[in-house]
């Protein structure tokens, strides 16, 4: 068992924080159908956190328990060592909790970097007079803004397509930009609900390779949702294990992989 | 140059300032439709309910006044007291946020994803409810509304085109502040969508609701904000309208004008209302001098709107400046 305080030293060597975020003995229903049983678990400061399952297992209820859209009947979240109350989704974003969504919800009729850039309302103060008239504060603050939405624009790579309306981008790119608009955010936490889901095999590897990059270069804690087994064990430093809502198994990739109930769960068990 | 020319000219200015008026009620529609996905049919009543409230304001009018007299079996109607127009203004103000907040937290909240139809129908039973409410609170009687707007000719014109044609346009000096008025408000709303965070908010709630939130943005703020921006234009439209042809029910049908100014501007788009409601203006002031009342008996002005729109309708259904329906199969 780890310690909430100490971290400890990944797979590929690189040293992961106390606990961020901790969920107690989650139950969430929906009627008579529980989507989430008793689960716990918890998330450290800068590590890759994954959930995998088979379908239907319960992974996005999961994280939307985290980012506040799903209020679960039992159990409790923790967040920076405190209780959260119950709250809305906006409220949990502005705690520093960025998501992005399995089937992509960004504002298509703006463009990129206007997208990129409702991800820094968290971050704007200024009043709305001078926010209109573009001066003290407000232009303090709306040009620190967007250097380092240029930044994060830059680094995912979409320069090219900064002024194009988001409507008219190929799905690929939709989702790197929503990776930035969630970035944009400077979130604590950033969820990622199947990044790679409908991908071809050379954007799965693009995103990939930005999932690690984020981590690396601003030490992001990333929660992630997939799929793809192979892609899971390549990024991520611990994995949570659902089927049936229950969580059925939790470690390092290694430890996940020679699991029986998770190779069960993937595999199938013969019955006799 | 030949009287019928410079008549026609005439024509022509006197219904861009028409247009500027039916504008301002188009501004109102088109601002909760863009942030909400609502066609907003009460954004007339709200005009109506928001001048009757100025003038009772003004007035020191006993709000449900006939309604109290008929249970108690008193006799108030005033206070007694007037207030100015400016702090008039800012309380009729403050009883529009307070409806804007009154409208989302007991209509829309309970109505968040349902059907344009269920939404457009719950904003006809405002319309209605608005309308009784603003009786029994002001009494149903036509008012004056003078917040001391200028009125009347404006020599300046008339003098300067006399000098010019030798015969001097009527221009009502009204009408010139109206134009200045709307100008000034599109103006304000564009600089407020386009370079604030509550406008930015505003466009992000109007696109995705999910993705609004999982930024940060509170729903329930911006639609009251953008209700309240509503009856903020409704009190400006309620204004004029009021002090041009005295507050009183009909003001309510300057809604169905806007309509029509819709349809060519485009559901969509600030600058759309405006263009789409001088089109209107002039249109149908040009057609009655030219051909309605020369040719067809004249009272054209009534259903030119809406022809042109239904022409619209059929040929560019998005409008002259909407977002273009793109189906993708």
């Amino acid at each position: 068992m780890l310690d909430a305080q100490e971290g400890y030293i990944t797979e590929d060597g690189r040293k992961i924080g106390g606990v961020v975020m901790e969920m107690k003995n989650i139950t969430l229903r929906f009627g008579g159908v529980v989507a989430i049983k008793d689960i716990s678990f918890d998330i450290r400061e800068g590590e890759i956190r994954a959930i995998i399952g088979p379908n239907g297992a319960g992974k996005s209820s999961m994280l939307n328990v985290i980012s506040g859209f799903y209020n679960p009947q039992e159990g409790e979240v923790w967040y920076k060592g405190k209780k959260r109350p119950q709250m809305k989704p906006y409220q949990v974003a502005r705690q520093g909790i960025a998501r992005t969504f399995q089937n992509i919800a960004l504002f298509e009729g703006m463009t990129v970097l206007d997208n990129v850039m409702t991800g820094r309302i968290r971050q704007m103060n200024a009043g709305l007079f001078a926010q209109a008239i573009w001066k003290g504060k407000a232009e303090r603050e709306e040009t620190q803004n967007r250097e380092i939405v240029e930044k994060i624009i830059d680094f995912l790579e979409i320069q090219h397509i900064r002024k194009t309306p988001v409507g008219r981008l190929p799905y690929g790119l939709k989702k790197r930009v929503e990776l930035a608009r969630a970035l944009a955010a400077e979130p604590s936490i950033l969820l990622l609900d199947e990044p790679m889901a409908g991908m071809n095999v050379e954007e799965k590897e693009d995103m990939s390779r930005f999932v690690l990059d984020v981590n690396d270069e601003f030490g992001t804690t990333i929660v992630l949702i997939e799929h793809d087994m192979g892609v899971v064990m390549d990024l991520s430093d611990r994995v949570v294990v659902m089927d049936y809502g229950k969580k059925i198994g939790d470690g390092t990739p290694s430890e996940v992989r020679n699991n029986q109930e998770v190779i069960d769960a993937y595999l199938g068990v013969a019955h006799d | 140059m030949p009287d019928q020319l410079i008549w026609g000219m005439e024509v022509f200015l006197n219904g861009l300032m028409a247009g500027v008026l039916y504008a301002l009620v188009a501004l109102g529609f088109v601002l909760i439709f863009k942030a909400s996905g609502i066609f907003n049919y009460a954004q007339g009543v709200m005009a109506l309910f928001a001048a009757l409230t100025l003038v009772g304001i003004m007035e020191g009018q006993v709000p449900f006044a006939h309604l109290i007299n008929a249970i108690f079996g008193t006799e108030v109607h005033h206070f007694g007291w007037h207030v100015p127009a400016l702090a008039a203004i800012l309380l009729t103000m403050v009883v529009m946020v307070a409806l804007a907040w009154v409208v989302n937290r007991f209509i829309f909240r309970h109505l968040v994803n349902q059907e344009p139809i269920i939404l457009f129908m719950a904003t006809i039973g405002l319309a209605y409810f608005l309308e009784g409410f603003g009786d029994i609170m002001w009494g149903a009687d036509i008012k004056k509304l003078d917040v001391g707007l200028p009125q009347g000719i404006n020599l300046v014109i008339d003098e300067i085109t006399y000098g010019i044609f030798d015969y001097g346009f009527f221009i009502d000096n009204l009408d010139l502040v109206a134009t200045g008025v709307a100008a000034a408000l599109v103006i304000a709303l564009v600089i407020f969508a386009q370079y604030t965070k509550q406008g930015r908010a505003m466009r992000a709630v109007a696109d995705d609701h999910q993705a609004a939130l999982s930024v940060g943005i509170s729903l329930s703020f911006i639609w009251v904000m953008v209700w309240s921006l509503a009856g903020f234009v409704a009190l400006v439209a309620g204004i004029m309208w009021g002090t041009k042809s005295g507050v009183q029910f009909s003001l309510s049908l300057i809604a169905l004008k806007a309509l029509p100014v819709l349809m060519l501007g485009g559901f969509t788009s600030i600058p759309g209302a405006i263009v789409g409601g001088l089109l209107i203006g002039v249109g149908e002031k040009i057609f009655e001098f030219a051909i309605g009342a020369p040719y067809l008996g004249g009272a054209t002005e009534i259903w030119f709107a809406y022809v042109l729109a239904l022409i619209f309708l059929v040929f560019r259904p998005q409008g002259l400046f909407g977002e273009k329906i793109i189906e993708r199969v």
